[in-house]
C-alpha cells in the first residue's frame, strides 16, 4: 500500500503542478464565490478530516481486538465519505448551472475576468477543475466502497487489513489538503465581482 | 505495515492524541480559509498556503498513518524518493513563465477608430 501511495502521490503532484503551469501562462479566472462554493469546500474538507479521525480510532479499536467497535468506526468514516461525494456533486451541478464545462467557461466569466487589455480568461479552468478534482472524487468514492467491504468483513480479517485499509483512506484525506488551497482557496472571487 | 505478529499489538498513539492532531488540521484550515480573504500578493499567499498544507500533510502522514512510529528504514525508503521526485516535476516550470510571455508578445493592439476621411 505504501507503494501504491507513493505512486498515487506523484499522480495527483504532476496533475497539480500541470494546473500550476497552466495557471501560471494564462489569464485565470477567480470565480469560487463565499457561498457556495467556499463553504461547501469547507464543509467537505471539515467531513475529510474527521472520517480520518474516525478511521485512526477504527483502526486502533481493531488493533486492541475490539472488532465491534472497529467496525462502527470504520462506518462513521463511510458516513463522512459519502457526504463528502454528496457535497461535491451538489458544487460541481452549482458549477455546470452556471456554464462552466471542461473546454468553455460561462460568458458572464468570459466578461468578467477578460483584462483591460483584451486577453480573455483561459478556458482550460474547467478542464483542470474537473480533472483534478474529478480523480479525487474517484478516490473517495473507491475508498468508500474499499471500507464498505473491510467493515462487513472485519472480523474474518487480520488487524493489517485494517490498517492499510486506514492507510488508502488517510491519503485521500491527504490529496485533499494539498487540492483544497490550491483550486479553491486560490481561485476565490474576493471582490465579488461575478454575478450569484 | 510492518511485521505486526499479534494482532492484539499496541496501536502507538493515544485516542487523545489522534484527537488533538485533528483540532490542528482543522484550525489550520480555518486559517487557509481566512487567508483567502486577506489582500495579499498571489505568490505570498501561494507560498504560505503551500507551507500550512506541507504542514497539514506531515501531521496526516506521521500520526494518522502511523509513520512517526514506523521503522526508520520505511521512512527513508518513501519520503527522500518522492520529495525528490517532485521536485523533479518543476523543471518544466520556467517554461510556463516562457509562454506567458509570447502569448502577451503576439497581442492584438486594441482596435482604434478609424481616421476621418478627407473630402474635397
Amino acid at each position: 500500500m505504501w507503494l501504491f501511495i507513493v505512486s498515487d502521490s506523484l499522480t495527483f503532484s504532476a496533475l497539480l503542478i500541470g494546473y500550476s503551469y497552466l495557471r501560471a501562462s494564462n489569464v485565470w479566472p477567480t470565480p469560487f464565490p463565499f457561498y457556495p462554493s467556499i463553504v461547501f469546500a469547507s464543509v467537505m474538507t471539515f467531513c475529510l478530516l474527521s472520517s480520518s479521525l474516525t478511521m485512526v480510532f477504527g483502526v486502533s479499536a481493531s488493533s486492541k481486538g475490539d472488532k465491534a467497535k472497529a467496525r462502527k468506526w470504520i462506518f462513521a468514516t463511510i458516513v463522512f465519505g459519502t457526504a463528502f461525494i454528496v457535497l461535491h456533486l451538489i458544487e460541481w451541478n452549482h458549477l455546470m448551472h452556471q456554464g462552466l464545462r471542461p473546454f468553455y467557461l460561462p460568458q458572464t466569466w468570459v466578461e468578467v475576468f477578460t483584462t483591460t487589455d483584451g486577453v480573455p480568461p483561459s478556458p482550460l479552468f474547467g478542464a483542470t477543475f474537473f480533472t483534478i478534482t474529478g480523480l479525487h472524487m474517484f478516490h473517495v468514492a473507491t475508498g468508500v466502497i474499499y471500507l464498505a467491504v473491510v467493515a462487513l468483513r472485519v472480523k474474518k480479517l487480520k488487524h493489517e487489513d485494517v490498517e492499510i485499509s486506514g492507510l488508502y483512506w488517510h491519503f485521500v484525506d491527504l490529496v485533499w489538503m494539498f487540492v483544497f488551497p490550491l483550486i479553491y482557496i486560490m481561485s476565490v472571487d474576493v471582490g465579488g465581482h461575478l454575478p450569484h | 505495515m510492518n511485521a505486526h505478529a499479534h494482532a492484539e499489538e499496541h496501536f502507538a498513539g493515544s485516542n487523545r492524541l489522534f484527537t488533538f492532531i485533528w483540532i490542528w488540521l482543522v484550525v489550520l484550515t480555518l486559517i487557509e480559509i481566512l487567508l483567502a480573504y486577506r489582500p495579499m500578493s498571489t505568490v505570498l499567499m501561494l507560498t504560505i498556503l503551500l507551507g500550512l498544507s506541507i504542514i497539514k500533510a506531515a501531521l496526516i502522514v506521521a500520526y494518522f498513518m502511523h509513520l512517526k512510529f514506523e521503522r526508520l528504514s520505511l521512512i527513508l525508503t518513501i519520503v527522500p524518493m518522492l520529495v525528490v521526485c517532485i521536485c523533479l516535476l518543476f523543471v518544466f516550470f520556467p517554461d510556463s513563465f516562457r509562454s506567458a510571455g509570447l502569448r502577451y508578445q503576439f497581442k492584438q493592439p486594441p482596435p482604434v477608430a478609424p481616421p476621418p476621411v478627407e473630402e474635397f
